[in-house]
């Protein structure tokens, strides 16, 4: 005994395997379809219109990774966008307004945070009670919409990075791109990442372990609340504009893009990397749907069923694979 | 001897209507292995946890001489006191170096240095002489290896105390001595451990010395060299074996009653070696055996509770194959588990609803039982097994352990069973309602209902039985027909004793 030193790596790497897989099948399909697919900007734009959902996607993993859920995620956007644009409009400067934002939504998830971990509440409950609350605070601040005018603040999201070739991309780009490389970084090279995955494995172990267990707890709603607002302020940037009844149903497309992404429901296997070539996958989705032009826009919503469902199956199998 | 390193005095501790331990003494030398005995109940685990600060005694603890009093299992490891349980905790999902080093490893900057990480690792790995790549993922070795890991984990700080509480519950032989080389390694250096074991031939094999406790009260501290294996069951069981002599093989006339139920070979891996069994209409078997010998998994592989990875099960002349209870009961077989609360009773149900569950359960749920039936039934059980309070609409969660027993006693017996298997049913439960439920074990067997009767109390199961089946350390050992407990006993400690 003792000397069982079997390499297993691809069964762990195997659902991001799948996804990248998933991702080229998709986009080549767009491809093959269609004329004017499969050049650059097509590719950028799938950045461009994603990166509130590949921010979104990237705090949700963290949720996810520990075994948790935020359900709060959409709702906390659209707040954010609203208190942008009511900041904004009121003339408040924009460094402000992106400081209110970001401390609003990281102090919802610290409370969300809190409150599971304090009160041993199921996250479901909390964040469920976090989604109304957020999306009914975005009607106290008005009822309609809210254009953003402010022309430094419309910059912010309309400017150009020319990537040559005559590809561009926004700054929400570098944002989401930003976020992705911090949270892998936090993940695998951090103390606290390393607790996020140990939680998702067991928390009774982790608690035997003596890992400080509360701090990581709450900390992966502060990361997903601080995400669900940098998303809200990508997502102004993109729109001009703020709603209440902007990302209504978004949580579900940012768990959607973690599970195709290769995460583990259950929590402790998955990477933040599968989480948003996920978004991506789903943005390809939606991009074919557009320039099919014929198709109901309702068909991403059965294609996204499909595919979690195919997913959630891969994973069992990989699972009973690996314990066989 | 030299000093010791922990010292405990008077130890008491005390939940709300029971005393766990009442001013247990305790004492453990650097570099030896002591063992921690005692049956369920006898306060092993709470001295345990008295130590490593889970629970807070009255009493005098000394680390190294120093009076000390810890808030938790934290400080308790930090004062160089590691605890392993027999559950592995660890995470299964990360690698081997990240779970021996998770939370003290290597850092630059706040960033985990991944190399010394695994360097670390690698080192307390081979001082361990575990030749297993500190970079795999931890799920994907067996569990004795995860086991051994988790001590690697224990040692990896300055350890100078190392609990192990029944670590080797699950593993094989093998694995077993892999463990005990270690066990003897860290010994030699030093370490002090204490070591908890059902198995009195591990015990015997590893430890140096051994207290026993009883009742959480200390019965008394021992070089196991010069402890018999008798005197230590006795310790343990609380009864002195005044004559021990060979005892003849005392004939009874055999049955002449049909065989209900034979098992041959019927075993389950890690669970119970394959045994041959047989019980006859009309009689009552008893299981004895130390905790954790294997008389439930035994019982449990009679009523499907868990698969047989062997053998064959006939009942009532035709063979059985059991996947799941459902078979079993549909044949006549009913079980009252050990563990009444998560396996037998629907606490927020009332009497009445959890005394008719398994009979609804067999007849299907397309044939409902009328409200009429239901009353008379729970009417005429109730008042036969005098349970009480006798309103059928108490929700069950609010009767005392010996009414809960007799619900769901009733429970099987509405199913009119042939066989019913009963693991400890009289476990917690007072003298009164003991009694009763033995009586009506006797009552059963008279009417030609077939009982399988387990109880850690020897006395009880001799009494009770026609014939005792005797288990130890997950294997038959014996079959004895009007026996008595000293018997019972000699065959329980095994060895020489019983020669």
């Amino acid at each position: 005994m003792a000397t069982l030193s079997v390499s297993k790596v691809p069964s762990r790497h195997l659902p991001v395997v799948a996804t990248f897989a998933l991702f080229v099948l998709t986009f080549g399909a767009g491809s093959v379809s269609f004329e004017n697919f499969a050049s650059g900007q097509v590719f950028a734009n799938l950045f461009i219109d994603n990166a509130h959902l590949i921010v979104l996607a990237v705090g949700m993993t963290f949720v996810i990774l520990t075994g948790g859920i935020d359900l709060s995620v959409g709702s906390v956007l659209a707040l954010s966008t609203m208190i942008a644009a009511a900041g904004v409009k009121a003339g408040w400067p924009v460094p402000l307004v992106i400081v209110v934002v970001l401390l609003t939504g990281s102090v919802l998830g610290l409370l969300m945070g809190l409150m599971i971990h304090k009160f041993d509440v199921q996250p479901f409950i909390v964040t469920l009670a976090g989604m109304f609350l957020a999306r009914g605070l975005c009607f106290v601040i008005s009822i309609e919409s809210i254009s953003i005018k402010d022309k430094g603040y419309r910059a912010l999201g309309m400017d150009r990075i020319a990537l040559g070739g005559g590809v561009s991309i926004t700054n929400n780009v570098l944002i989401a791109v930003a976020v992705l490389l911090a949270a892998m970084y936090v993940l695998h090279l951090t103390r606290f990442g390393r607790t996020v995955y140990a939680l998702g494995g067991s928390e009774p172990s982790a608690r035997l372990m003596g890992l400080k267990v509360g701090f990581t707890k709450v900390g992966v709603y502060v990361v997903s609340g601080f995400c669900s607002s940098l998303a809200g302020l990508v997502f102004s940037f993109y729109t001009a504009s703020g709603y209440g009844l902007h990302a209504v149903g978004m949580e579900l497309e940012a768990i959607a893009a973690v599970v195709i992404g290769g995460t583990l429901l259950a929590g402790g296997s998955g990477y933040v990397l599968g989480s948003v070539v996920g978004a991506l996958v789903l943005g390809t989705i939606q991009t074919i749907i557009s320039f099919d032009g014929t198709l109901n826009s309702w068909w991403t919503k059965i294609v996204i069923g499909a595919l979690l469902l195919a997913f959630i199956v891969l994973h069992r199998l990989i699972v009973r694979r690996s314990s066989a | 001897m030299t000093e010791p390193v922990v010292d405990m005095r008077g130890i008491s501790v005390e939940f709300p209507g029971v005393k766990a331990l009442q001013g247990v003494d305790f004492r453990l030398f650097p570099g030896e292995v002591h063992a921690l005995m005692g049956e369920n109940g006898a306060g092993k685990s709470t001295l345990i946890k008295a130590l490593t600060g889970v629970h807070k005694p009255t009493g005098l603890i000394r680390l190294r001489g120093e009076e000390v009093s810890f808030h938790g299992p934290g400080q308790a490891q930090d004062a160089g006191i590691s605890t392993v349980y027999q559950e592995v905790n660890l995470c299964g999902n990360l690698t081997v170096a990240e779970n021996i080093l998770l939370g003290r490893e290597p850092r630059r900057f706040g960033r985990i240095d991944g190399r010394a990480t695994r360097r670390r690792a690698a080192e307390l790995l081979e001082r361990m002489g575990l030749a297993i790549d500190p970079g795999s993922v931890l799920a994907d070795h067996p569990i004795a290896v995860q086991q051994l890991v988790a001590i690697a984990r224990a040692v990896a700080v300055e350890c100078q105390v190392l609990i192990l509480d029944e670590p080797t519950s699950s593993l094989d032989a093998g694995e077993v001595a892999e463990l005990f080389r270690i066990m003897r390694v860290l010994r030699d250096e030093g370490v002090a451990i204490l070591f908890v074991s059902h198995f009195l031939e591990q015990v015997y094999e590893i430890s140096d010395r051994m207290t026993v406790l009883r009742n959480g009260r200390l019965v008394g501290e021992y070089r196991t060299a010069e402890l018999s294996r008798l005197d230590l069951v006795s310790a343990m069981l609380g009864r002195e074996l005044s004559v021990l002599e060979e005892l003849e093989q005392q004939t009874h006339p055999v049955d002449e009653r049909a065989v209900l139920l034979r098992a041959t070979g019927l075993g389950r891996k890690g669970a119970v070696e394959p045994f041959d069994l047989e019980v006859r209409a009309g009689e009552v078997v008893g299981l004895a055996g130390l905790l954790g010998s294997g008389r439930t998994e035994l019982a449990r592989l009679l009523f499907g509770a868990d698969k047989a990875d062997s053998g064959t099960l006939e009942f009532d002349g035709k063979p059985l194959h059991l996947r799941g209870p459902r078979q079993a009961i549909s044949a006549g077989i009913g079980f009252c588990s050990e563990d009444r609360k998560a396996e037998g009773l629907v606490a927020d149900l009332s009497v009445r609803d959890n005394l008719v569950l398994a009979l609804q359960a067999s007849r299907g749920w397309t044939r409902p039982l009328s409200k009429r039936t239901k009353d008379e039934l729970v009417e005429k059980y109730v008042a036969m097994l005098d349970i009480r309070p006798a309103t059928p609409d108490t929700p069950i969660r609010n009767l005392s352990g010996g009414n809960q027993q007799k619900v769901l006693l009733a429970r099987w017996l509405v199913t009119k069973p042939k066989l019913l298997v009963l693991d400890e049913p009289t476990r917690g439960i007072d003298v009164g309602a003991k009694a009763q439920i033995q009586k009506l074990v006797a009552e059963l067997a008279a009417e030609g209902v077939a009982v399988v009767f387990i109880s850690a109390e020897l006395e009880e199961v001799v009494r009770v039985s026609d014939r005792v089946v005797v288990l130890r350390d997950r294997r038959k050992v014996a079959e004895l027909r009007g026996t008595d407990v000293d018997e019972v006993m000699a065959h329980i400690a095994g060895g020489r004793a019983a020669a």
